[in-house]
């Protein structure tokens, strides 16, 4: 990882001249060490101690991005082995694979919805990031120009390096723009004319080899021809190995510093042979360390666990996903419409407006600063009591906005309700049902009936 | 150019524990049921042992559950009002365990019996040879009734009786110390506490090998995060040496997969969200999937389906490879 301050000054040039702005040379290191200063300040590095000094401060993961029009798969930058050491930062794009012995109708059937499915989880929209277009005896350009005709999406291909080179210059006619695709496979085979494809149209290069060493071999044979975007396929195919290969590069990567595999990683699930096998896949692919992940099957029921499981992996464990306390209309409530009143913990809020919004009643939902707890564990915590809901009241100016006074408590806390008449004068103070998804009947039978 | 393959020594393991006992041991379990023993994270064969796999045990009740969803009992429908046909139909469809749930009432809403109680756990016991954990409907006074008459009346068949809370531990621990049972102690996801509960049944006698750790889950997509870090930061202090960490570790996610909209609904929702059977299943498979990923020993499951599709990653994950 980073150089400390004595491995910095090693390198510098020690006359203690002063034009960085620090007066000796050991200063700056320290200042440069603690990422305080800037090497550019010293004009008198050599060019060597630079490429050390770079080097040694890049991520230990390269951070490797595939793009096209606005759309974005970023993987590498992690620092972690577990996530609750600090976080998990790029997730893993999903990329939905075709071949090119597939009809263009079959390819843009398949293709078309998986690259267009978007599922909204706690307020944020998850979605596909793309597709891949592997090589399988078919017209390979007419496949990606197939693919593109019904989606800006970014790609993986898969090829030999003379369809990659033609499918690659049809992209740059075709226009889109970033188009970058990831290409694969380098091997000890080709790999001299994969790099040349790599630099000619500046897109990153997977490299395939069934050893660690191999790996290593054909990421710095890279590197000397010029790359930097590389992506490791380990070429494992099960569970047990892909999570043995898949924690010992991330290890590699991170614990022992080894720049060869310092890249981040392609999963193929795509490769199972059936499709239980490639869920499974790509559960692991996602909790463990993969940084692409290419599959065969889809359809909205796979998709959306799955990408709920990356959401859930890939949560800041330090922080949990909150929404803004406040006071929240549904279907333009009026002053004789209840409030509800729930927490400002992001899946306690949607489970919740999902419901009343659902019922197409108008209704008032007020959101007490819970710091971003579940209604019950926040009521553990002491973060959700009358005392908070009838402060959220009070900040929110809910009593100009109901003339009729009716408060709805989730039922988990009905404990709640006596306190909160004490608090609340004048109030009315409700407990609706325990689960969110019986609000909608509850509002129709219970509280519309009154 | 040989790479050093980068590899953990721990001075720590994971505690064996058995559930079940046979006819030679003072019980009538067919099979008995050994957990634990690791000492590597999961399934890191090439750093350390995993001597057993993690089980499954499937969930069944001692009447016909009220709040279950309408999938599950698609599949049990016939059997759930028949605690030993339920039971038997589980070990068919898979289960390397099985878990009895008492519940709170009876069909009509009067409260569970220690009598009713006992006699579910009999016919369970008689219809089928697995090992049995029994958990209480969890309200302490009826639990600790009810788990007392059940824990007697099957001395010597080393069941897992639960559910150990940190409000209500003593008699359940009591009883099964005293029948030769073991507990499964549940905490609220958050290491110290559930290090903390071990540490107080312990206190009173009952020894550390009949003591498993339900460090709690949220389903997937509503709160997994935490079970899976809590299990994963749980079992890296057990490899560390820390004694009170060390139990095998049983989590539920069945009951958490069951319970949310994605698998109980399956009108009105989004379309996004796909076929509504694919979808339940999937969820309960994700959600045990990761908790196994991050050290679960005992996974306790509700649709034979998803036993199946979480039996066939439990047997890939046993392969042992060697990273070169
Ligand atoms: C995830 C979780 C945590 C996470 C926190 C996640 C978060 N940001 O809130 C962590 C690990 C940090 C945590 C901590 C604690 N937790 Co906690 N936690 C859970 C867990 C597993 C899931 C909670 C959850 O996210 N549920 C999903 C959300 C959507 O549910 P919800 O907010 O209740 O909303 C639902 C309903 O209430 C309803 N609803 C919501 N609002 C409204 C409004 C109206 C009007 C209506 C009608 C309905 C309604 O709709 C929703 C969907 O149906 C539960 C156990 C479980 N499986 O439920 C324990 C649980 C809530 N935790 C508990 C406890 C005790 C704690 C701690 C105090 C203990 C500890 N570990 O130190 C701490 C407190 C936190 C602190 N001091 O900082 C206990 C509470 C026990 C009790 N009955 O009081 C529980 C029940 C576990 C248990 N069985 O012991 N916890
Ligand atoms: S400018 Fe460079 S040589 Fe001069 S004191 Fe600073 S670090 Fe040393």
């Amino acid at each position: 990882m980073a150089l400390t301050g004595i491995q910095i000054y090693k390198l510098l040039p020690k006359t203690n001249c002063k034009e960085c702005g620090f007066p000796t040379c050991l200063a700056f290191a320290m200042k440069l060490a603690a990422k305080q200063a800037e090497l550019s300040a010293c004009p008198y590095v050599s060019e060597e101690a630079k490429a050390k000094l770079e080097a040694a401060s890049a991520p230990p993961i390269r951070l490797v991005t595939v793009s096209a029009d606005g759309h974005e798969a970023k993987a590498g930058n992690e620092v972690v082995l577990y996530r609750h050491e600090k976080t998990f930062y790029n997730k893993p794009g999903l990329f939905l694979r075709v071949y090119d012995d597939m009809s263009a109708d079959e390819i843009q059937a398949k293709a078309k919805p998986a690259s267009e499915y978007v599922v909204e989880y706690v307020g944020i929209e998850l979605d596909m990031a793309g597709t891949a277009i592997q090589a399988r005896g078919g017209d390979f350009v007419a496949a990606v120009e197939a693919v593109r005709a019904v989606s800006d999406k970014p790609l993986i291909l898969i090829a030999d390096p003379d369809a990659l080179d033609a499918a690659l210059a049809k992209l740059q006619e075709i226009g889109i723009e970033n188009d970058r695709p990831l290409i694969c496979a380098a091997d000890a085979d080709n790999w001299q004319a994969m790099a040349e494809l790599g630099k000619k149209y500046n897109v990153p290069v997977t490299v395939k080899a069934d050893t660690l060493e191999g790996l290593a071999d054909l990421t710095e044979k890279l590197k000397e021809a010029g790359l930097q975007d590389i992506v490791l396929d380990p070429g494992v195919r099960n569970l047990s190995d892909s999570l043995t290969m898949y924690t010992v590069l991330r290890r590699l990567a991170i614990k022992s510093l080894y720049r060869p595999l310092g890249f981040p990683i392609i999963a193929f699930p795509g490769d199972a042979e059936d499709e239980d096998k490639e869920y499974a896949l790509a559960t692991m692919a996602i909790a463990k360390y993969a940084g692409f992940v290419v599959l065969d099957r889809f359809t909205p029921a796979r998709a959306y666990p799955l990408l709920v499981l990356r959401e859930n992996i890939y949560t800041d464990p330090q922080k949990p996903i909150q929404v803004l306390p406040g006071l929240y209309e549904f279907h333009n409530p009026g002053p004789e419409d209840p409030v509800f009143v729930t927490t400002n913990f992001s899946i306690t809020y949607f489970s919740v407006a999902n419901e009343i919004d659902g019922s197409g009643m108008p209704a008032w939902l007020l959101i007490a600063d819970a710091e971003g707890m579940s209604v019950l564990t926040a009521w553990a915590a002491g973060k959700f009591d009358a005392d908070r809901i009838a402060k959220a009241v009070r900040e929110f100016k809910v009593e100009e906005k109901v003339s009729r006074k009716r408060i709805v408590l989730p039922g988990l806390v009905a404990v709640l309700s006596g306190e909160l008449e004490e608090e609340l004068p004048g109030w009315e103070v409700k407990v609706g049902p325990r689960e969110a998804v019986d609000l909608p009947s509850y509002m129709k039978n219970v509280l519309a009936a009154e | 150019m040989p790479i050093e393959i980068p590899k953990q020594k721990w001075s720590g393991a994971v505690r064996e524990a058995v559930i079940g006992a046979t006819p030679e041991e003072g019980g009538t379990r067919k099979k008995k049921v050994i957990v634990g023993g690791q000492t590597t994270m999961p399934f890191l064969h090439f750093e350390g042992e995993v001597p057993h796999p993690p089980v499954i045990a499937i969930e069944i009740k001692d009447r016909k559950p009220d709040d279950w969803s309408p999938l599950l009992m698609e599949v049990w429908g016939d059997v759930a009002d028949d605690p030993g046909a339920w039971a038997k139909k589980a070990e068919e469809n898979g289960a390397d365990l099985l878990l009895l749930t008492l519940s709170l009432t009876d069909a009509d809403g009067n409260p569970n019996t220690p009598e009713r109680a006992v006699e579910a756990v009999k016919k369970v016991l008689e219809a089928s040879g697995l090992p049995l954990m029994v958990f209480g409907p969890g309200q302490a006074d009826l639990d600790n009734e009810l788990i007392v008459a059940v824990s007697d009346a099957a001395k010597g068949e080393r069941l897992v009786l639960g559910i150990c809370e940190e409000q209500n531990y003593r008699t359940i621990t009591a009883t099964a110390m005293a029948n030769d049972h073991l507990v499964s102690s549940r905490t609220a996801m958050d290491v110290n506490l559930a290090k903390q509960l071990v540490i107080l049944i312990h206190d009173m006698g009952m020894p550390l090998d009949r003591i498993l750790i339900d460090p709690t889950t949220g389903a997937l997509g509503y709160g997994i995060e935490y079970g899976y870090s809590v299990m994963e930061r749980l079992r890296l202090a057990a490899l560390q040496g820390d004694t009170m960490t060390q139990g095998p570790m049983l989590i539920t996610p069945g009951e958490e997969a069951w319970r949310v909209k994605e698998s109980k609904v399956g009108e009105g929702v989004p379309e996004a969200w796909g076929d509504w059977k694919e979808r339940a299943i999937n969820w309960e498979v994700t959600t045990a999937t990761a908790l196994i990923y991050s050290g679960a020993d005992i996974v306790i499951m509700r649709h034979p389906e998803s036993v199946a599709r979480v039996h066939a990653v439990i047997q890939d994950l046993m392969t042992a490879v060697e990273p070169a």
